[in-house]
């Protein structure tokens, strides 16, 4: 025990610091000084006053994204862990059930609608976009009413796919240079577009959901050897099958309304900390979020700080990291069977 | 004491069980036997209230287990399966502390019952300082004995078995139902290999198509007709010379 706690403690203080440090990192060159006085003065513990541009670009600029950052992260991976074991599937992840694909339908259709092309319109579009797609997954697959995994992800596969050719479809028929831009956020996903508001949707929809999951911690145990199993030991199955999979889902429609569909992290991250702590949800999950929060929070700084004067999108970034993982992670399971 | 009446279950309009009735007496190890689809598991899934029957019911000490919550129900029986498998990178203490999942307190930490109950149930299957192994580094002899030790975790006061031996080498089959019957926990065990049956089981239901063909201690049902009606096999029952219980030898067939 007093080694798990250590890792969820060392990776609480490295997010703190992470956020610390990455806030002071960017084109315009902040001391860690400025930054930590501008955020003093926010939070009223100081009043030195910080030039009206440099407080507009660590409070406006940079913060928010990289608060968002961490949310985003640390989301995706708990989404994850729990998708991955609820469906008895290790790859995955929290976009299986179409949710992306539908994300970016929602939010193309808002622009081509002309419903405006505000941050606050499109996210709104994106989240209903998810939200449909997955109650479409849930219909095509669910036959007298039971669900099993496998036809869970098969139609999540087929319904992702029949989203991205809708909206295909939709950009070449109205030929609108904004709705190629948007798609091309959504689906590379990037935390660029992330202000306070944003955080004021995606931070409560993440502690909820957060606190759900941690209350089922030891019925995710009980999944380990099968669903058959976990009945047997006294889990009502269909019920907390049903609440883990609408609760990550609610929360990654919102994450994908906030950053696009940022890959990886949430097939990737849960592995790395199963390879931390075991098994156990209840060390897990905590370890879990923390690392995809300390993750993507890096991440998002080298997409935007390495390639200056160019952005690169995060879910770019992350691809390129998740894939060798992804490919490491393949052949270890060869290795064992 | 378990007791199941007039049990039929149906699935799309096929009968699986038709009007199944036996018993189970407080501290007894009844065999279900049986050809491939008879019925065995399906039963077994009833008793533990996976699913519910159509008609009948079934009693643990009086209590209809149609009326028990899924926790409840989980308090009083545990289930070993023929064969447990796991993606997850599990230690042995973590398989045999899910036995303990209905009975939790808490739901985050484990309290000191938890603990010794794992400890205890571990020694009961002679796999104490098995706890920090590695469930993947283990044979398949030893994985069933931690499911075991996962079961007498839960301190069921019915154990159910669905062919827990299938895969095992004779020894760790042997050394498995050993550890059932010496746990004195009322079980009923479905089981393929007959000698085992009539080796370990107070008594036998044997079950053909659904329906109970006939019930009784292993020495009175065990016999080369009903080997010959119920299996379609020919073969030789004689006693044990040394403990005096029935033996069987099969001949190939002849046709």
């Amino acid at each position: 025990m007093p080694r798990d706690a250590t890792v969820t403690v060392g990776l609480a203080g490295a997010l703190v610091l992470s956020v610390a440090v990455t806030v002071t990192i960017g084109p315009a060159d902040l001391s860690l000084g400025t930054v930590w006085t501008v955020i003093g003065d926010h939070l009223g513990l100081t009043s030195a006053g910080v030039p009206l541009l440099r407080d507009h670009i660590v409070w406006q600029l940079r913060l928010p994204r990289v608060l968002g950052a961490a949310a985003v992260g640390a989301g995706l991976a708990v989404a994850g862990a729990v998708m991955q074991t609820v469906t008895r599937n290790p790859l995955a992840d929290p976009y299986l059930l179409g949710l992306s694909s539908g994300a970016s339908l929602g939010a193309v259709l808002v622009i081509v609608a002309g419903l405006g092309a505000g941050v606050g319109a499109l996210a709104g579009g994106a989240f209903l976009g998810a939200l449909a797609a997955f109650a479409l997954v849930i219909g095509v697959a669910s036959r007298q009413a039971t669900l099993t995994p496998t036809r869970t992800v098969l139609a999540g596969v087929a319904v992702a796919q029949l989203c991205a050719a809708v909206t295909s479809f939709v950009i070449i028929w109205v030929n609108e240079p904004h709705a190629t831009q948007s798609i091309t956020f959504w689906l590379s996903g990037s935390l660029a577009r992330v202000d306070w508001t944003a955080l004021t949707y995606a931070g409560p929809a993440l502690a909820a959901v957060l606190a759900v999951v941690l209350a089922h911690a030891r019925a995710l145990n009980a999944f380990a050897f099968g669903e058959e199993a976990a009945a047997t030991l006294g889990i009502a199955v269909t019920r907390v099958r049903w609440t883990l999979l609408v609760a990550v889902s609610l929360l990654t429609a919102a994450l994908v309304a906030v950053s696009g569909a940022i890959g990886f992290v949430g097939l990737i991250l849960p592995h790395a900390a199963r390879f931390l702590t075991g098994a156990d949800h209840r060390r897990l999950l905590p370890v879990a979020a923390l690392s995809g929060a300390v993750f993507l929070v890096w991440v998002d700084t080298a997409a935007r700080a390495l390639f200056d004067p160019r952005e690169l999108p995060a879910g770019v970034l992350t691809a390129m990291i998740g894939v060798p993982a992804f490919v490491i992670l393949l052949r270890r399971r060869e290795v064992r069977g | 004491m378990l007791t199941v009446e007039s049990v039929s279950w149906s699935v799309n309009a096929t009968r699986i069980l038709d009007e199944v009735t036996c018993r189970a007496p407080a501290g007894s190890f009844v065999g279900l036997v049986g050809p491939n689809g008879s019925g065995k598991t399906s039963l077994l899934r009833l008793i533990a209230g996976i699913v519910r029957p159509d008609r009948g019911r079934v009693l643990l000490a009086g209590a209809a287990v149609a009326g028990m919550s899924r926790r409840g129900a989980a308090r009083r029986m545990a289930m070993l399966a023929q064969h447990a498998e796991t993606d997850l990178d599990l230690l042995v203490r973590d398989v045999v502390l899910l036995g303990r999942t209905p009975h939790r307190r808490s739901r985050w930490a484990d309290d000191r019952d938890d603990r010794e109950a794992v400890t205890a149930a571990l020694d009961r299957v002679d796999l104490a300082g098995f706890g920090r192994r590695r469930w993947h580094t283990l044979s398949g002899g030893e994985r069933q004995r931690v499911q075991l030790a996962r079961a007498f975790a839960q301190q069921p006061e019915l154990l159910l078995l669905d062919e827990p031996t299938n895969h095992l080498d004779i020894g760790h089959q042997l050394r498995l139902l050993h550890y059932v019957h010496r746990s004195g926990i009322t079980t009923v065990a479905a089981l393929h290999d007959l000698n085992l049956a009539a080796m370990f089981c107070d008594s036998l239901v044997v079950l053909a198509a659904g329906r109970v063909a006939v019930t009784g201690p292993a020495a009175e049902v065990l016999t080369a007709a009903l080997l010959r009606d119920v299996f379609d096999v020919d073969a030789a029952v004689t006693p044990h010379p040394a403990t005096g219980r029935p033996t069987i030898t099969f001949r190939s067939p002849t046709t």
